[in-house]
C-alpha cells in the first residue's frame, strides 16, 4: 500500500479554527519558553553548559558501541537484566515475554516516547495485559486514544473542560467540573488502586550512565518512582542514544534538562536507578529502532544528541499554532520534523516543510542540534528522492529556468505571461491562490525598480557619456 | 569601491520605493553604485524548497552579473543569507567565492563596512516597531537573539537611532518569526497568515504606527495580513527612513 504523506497544513488549519484552544496552546508554550529564558539568564555559564553537553553527546555517539557495552557489563554487575531490541517489534516481544514469565497482567508505566515509537500498548493489550499510564498528561491521552502531542506536556493541546469530559466518560466524574484540582484528585483516586495492585512497572528513562551501569529518570509527578518501586518487577525502556559516559556528566545534563523544558531549575524527582529492589527484578531494554541507521547519516546523525526537553517545540511559532497532533507522528515540532523522516521518508516528507526555518529551535536546543539547518538539508534530500508534490516540483523547475533567463524574466515581470507557457494557468494559480485566503495581495505599482532605473539613471549616464550605457 | 546593487524580485515588482531608497542612500553616502540590468533572482526560492539544482541557473546568472564588483549590496536579509550561506548549486569557483564573500545586506553594509555616523537628511517623526527578519537576526546576526541571552546589540537600531524624531515601540515577542517563510506562505497558508496577524497585532498593541524592517518579503506578508485583519499599521523599509522619507 502506498503511504500518503501527513497533511500537516490541513490539520493545522483545523487547529487554527478553534480560537480558545489555539490561544491557550500558544500562550502556555510561549510561557514555558519565557520561563526557560529566565532560567538561562540566571546561569552565566549557560552557553558553556550547552557546548559541554553537545560535546559529551557527540563524543558518546562517536563511540556508541563501546559505551553501550560498558553500560551492559556494569548494569549486569548491578543485577540488572539487559536486553537489546533492534526494532519496535523486538522491543514489544521482549517486554511481552518478561511479563508472561511473571504472569503479569497489569502494567503501570511512566512516560516513555520509545514505547510510543514501538506502539507497545497496542501490542500488549490484545495479549491480555492492561497498561495504565501514570503520568497525568499521558493518562489523559491514553483515555482519549491519542498520541502525546508534546514530548514533555503530552496533553498541552487540551483545555480543562476537555479533560473533564474524558474523565466523566472513564471515571464517572462530573463532566462540568472545571477545577484542575478536583480533576487531578479524580485521577489520583482512580490511579492509586491500579498502582498498588499492579503486577509490573515500566519506566522510560532520560540517561544511561556507562561507567556505573545505572540509569536516571526525571519526572515531576513522582509517578515513575511509583511505577518502578511499587511492583517487584521493573522494566525500563530506553533508546540507545540516551547514554553518557560518566556520572559526572549528569551535572551538565540535569542542569540543562528541566530549565530547557519547563523553565524550572530541576525536575521534582531525579531518580538514579542502580539495581533491583530487594526481592525484585529489574530489566532494561535498549532500543535501536532506526537509531544506528540515523547515526550513519552524515547530515542528520547529530539529531541523536536530543535529550527530549521539548524546548524547540515551545519556541516554535509553527508548532504553537498547529499543535503536536498535526504532525501525525510520535515526535512533533522541529525535532520531530528532522527525526520522523528517518522512520518513513514518504509519510513524513511534508514535515521539514512545516517550518519557516527561522532558527529559534536551534538557539534554544540545550545540546546545540542545528535543527533548522537539518530542516533545510532534509528538503534537499526529499527533493532528490522525489518526495515533493508534483506541482511544487514543476513550479520550482519552471521558476528556476525563468530566473536564469533575464529577457524572459523581464517579460514575465512586466506582465506578459511567459511564465505560464510551461504550466497550465490553473495549476499555477491554484498553487499560488492560498496567499489570498487570509491575506491581501501586494498593491500594484506604476513602475518596477528596473524601469525606474532605466529611466532615471541609465538615461543620465547615456546623456553624460554621450553614448551607449 | 565599486558596488553592485541587487534588487530582489519582489522589491523590483511590488516595492520599487525600497529599491530606489537603497540606491539613493548609497549615492548620498558617496558610493559608486551600479544596478546590472540583467539581474533576476539569487536562487533562494528554489533552494529553500529543496530543489537546489533548479537554483543553478539563477545562481550562475547572479555571479555573471556581480563578479566584477568589489561589494554586492542588497536591501534583503534572506537573499544575503542565501548567497552567503547556501549558494552551492553551482561549482564553487574563485568568482563564486568572491561574490559570496562580498555580498552584504544593506544594514550591515552601512553599519560594518561604511560605518556611517549620521544621516543628516533623515527625520521620521513616528513611533515604529522594528521587525528583524529571521534571516538578518539568526543568520546574518545583525542583532542579539533573545534565545541566547547574549549582550544586547542591534545594528538596525544603531542606524535608526541616528534618525531625528523617531521613537520606538517594543512588541512582546520581538524575535518571533512573522510566518512568511517563502513558499511556506503558500503551502502552509493558514499557519503563515495567523503568524503574520499575531505579529502585526503585537506591534500595533505596542503602539507602533509603522513596522520598519530590512526585509520587504516579511513586510509584504505582514501588510497582507494587517490589511485583511483590519490592523491599522503601516510598513516602511529601513532604507526609506534612512534615506529621508518623512512618512
Amino acid at each position: 500500500m502506498k503511504v500518503k504523506p501527513v497533511n500537516h497544513a490541513k490539520a493545522a488549519e483545523e487547529f487554527l479554527d478553534d480560537a480558545p484552544h489555539l490561544t491557550f496552546h500558544d500562550e502556555r508554550l510561549w510561557d514555558m519558553r519565557q520561563k526557560r529564558d529566565q532560567q538561562m539568564h540566571l546561569l552565566p555559564e549557560w552557553q558553556e553548559l550547552r557546548s559541554r553537553a553537545s560535546a559529551i553527546k557527540e563524543h558518546t555517539l562517536a563511540n556508541l558501541p563501546e559505551y553501550l557495552e560498558q553500560f551492559e557489563a556494569n548494569a549486569k554487575k548491578n543485577g540488572i537484566h539487559v536486553h537489546w531490541a533492534a526494532d519496535g517489534a523486538e522491543h514489544n516481544r521482549i517486554v511481552g515475554e518478561i511479563l508472561e514469565k511473571h504472569g503479569a497482567k497489569s502494567l503501570i508505566k511512566s512516560k516513555s516516547m520509545v514505547t510510543e515509537e514501538c506502539d507497545m500498548r497496542a501490542y500488549l493489550e490484545p495479549r491480555g495485559v492492561t497498561v495504565t499510564e501514570t503520568d497525568l498528561g499521558e493518562r489523559i491521552q491514553q483515555l482519549d486514544d491519542q498520541m502525546p502531542s508534546h514530548i514533555v506536556v503530552p496533553a498541552v493541546h487540551k483545555l480543562v473542560p476537555d479533560v473533564a469530559k474524558i474523565f466523566a466518560k472513564n471515571y464517572n466524574t462530573d463532566p462540568n467540573d472545571d477545577s484542575p484540582q478536583s480533576l487531578a484528585e479524580s485521577q489520583r483516586m482512580a490511579a492509586r488502586p491500579v498502582i498498588l495492585t499492579a503486577d509490573a512497572g515500566m519506566t522510560g528513562g532520560n540517561f544511561l550512565v556507562a561507567e556505573t551501569g545505572t540509569f536516571v529518570v526525571c519526572t515531576n509527578e513522582g509517578n515513575a518512582d511509583l511505577s518502578a518501586t511499587v511492583p517487584n518487577l521493573h522494566i525500563a525502556t530506553l533508546g540507545i542514544e540516551r547514554i553518557v559516559p560518566r556520572m559526572a556528566d549528569m551535572g551538565v545534563f540535569i542542569r540543562l534538562l528541566s530549565r530547557s523544558a519547563l523553565g524550572s531549575p530541576i525536575t521534582q524527582y531525579t531518580t538514579h536507578f542502580r539495581g533491583p529492589q530487594k526481592g525484585g527484578e529489574m530489566h532494561i531494554v535498549l532500543v535501536d529502532n532506526g537509531r544506528s541507521a540515523r547515526l550513519g547519516m552524515e547530515e542528520f546523525w547529530t539529531s541523536l544528541k536530543c535529550i527530549r526537553c521539548g524546548a524547540c517545540m515551545n519556541t516554535c511559532p509553527v508548532y504553537r499554532r498547529s499543535g503536536g497532533l498535526s504532525y501525525g507522528a510520535v515526535y512533533s515540532g522541529p525535532i520531530g520534523a528532522i527525526i520522523d523522516p528517518t522512520f518513513n521518508e514518504r509519510k513524513y516528507s511534508t514535515l521539514p516543510f512545516a517550518s519557516t526555518m527561522n532558527g529559534s529551535c536551534t538557539n534554544v536546543c540545550p545540546v546545540k542540534i542545528n535543527i533548522h539547518e537539518q530542516l533545510y538539508k532534509w528538503r534537499r534530500v526529499l527533493a532528490e528522492h522525489h518526495e515533493l508534490p508534483f506541482v511544487k516540483r514543476e513550479i520550482m523547475h519552471m521558476a528556476g529556468k525563468l530566473m536564469g533567463q533575464p529577457t524572459l524574466y523581464r517579460t514575465a515581470i512586466n506582465g506578459t505571461e511567459v511564465a505560464l507557457s510551461t504550466l497550465p494557468r490553473f495549476v499555477l494559480y491554484n498553487w499560488l491562490n492560498p496567499w489570498g485566503k487570509h491575506r491581501e495581495l501586494p498593491h500594484p505599482v506604476k513602475q518596477t525598480f528596473h524601469s525606474w532605473y532605466k529611466k532615471n539613471r541609465l538615461k543620465d549616464k547615456k546623456e553624460s557619456q554621450g553614448g551607449k550605457a | 569601491m565599486k558596488i553592485g546593487l541587487f534588487i530582489p524580485c519582489y522589491i523590483d515588482a511590488f516595492y520599487p520605493n525600497a529599491g530606489i531608497a537603497t540606491l539613493e542612500l548609497l549615492e548620498k553616502l558617496g558610493q559608486d553604485v551600479e544596478y546590472p540590468m540583467d539581474q533576476t533572482c539569487c536562487g533562494q526560492p528554489m533552494a529553500n524548497s529543496g530543489c537546489n539544482s533548479d537554483a543553478a541557473a539563477a545562481e550562475a546568472l547572479f555571479v555573471r552579473n556581480f563578479a566584477k564588483y568589489d561589494a554586492i549590496v542588497m536591501p534583503s536579509g534572506s537573499c544575503t543569507h542565501h548567497v552567503r550561506d547556501n549558494f552551492d548549486a553551482i561549482p564553487q569557483t574563485e568568482e563564486v567565492k568572491h561574490v559570496r564573500k562580498n555580498t552584504f545586506e544593506l544594514v550591515e553594509f552601512l553599519h560594518d563596512i561604511l560605518k556611517v555616523e549620521e544621516f543628516p537628511w533623515a527625520e521620521f517623526p513616528h513611533k515604529v516597531g522594528l521587525h528583524n527578519s529571521c534571516g538578518t537576526l539568526r543568520a546574518l546576526r545583525t542583532a542579539s537573539m533573545s534565545e541566547l541571552g547574549e549582550p544586547y546589540f542591534s545594528k538596525p537600531m544603531d542606524l535608526l537611532n541616528k534618525v531625528k524624531g523617531i521613537s520606538f515601540a517594543t512588541p512582546k515577542r520581538p524575535d518571533e518569526c512573522c510566518g512568511f517563510g517563502g513558499t511556506f506562505s503558500v503551502t502552509e497558508e493558514a499557519v503563515s497568515a495567523r503568524m503574520g496577524l499575531d505579529k502585526v497585532k503585537d506591534h500595533h498593541q505596542a503602539g507602533a504606527e509603522y513596522i520598519v524592517s530590512a526585509d520587504t518579503s516579511c513586510m509584504m506578508h505582514q501588510q497582507g495580513c494587517a490589511e485583511r485583519g483590519g490592523v491599522p499599521i503601516r510598513f516602511i523599509h529601513i532604507a526609506e527612513i534612512l534615506n529621508g522619507a518623512r512618512s
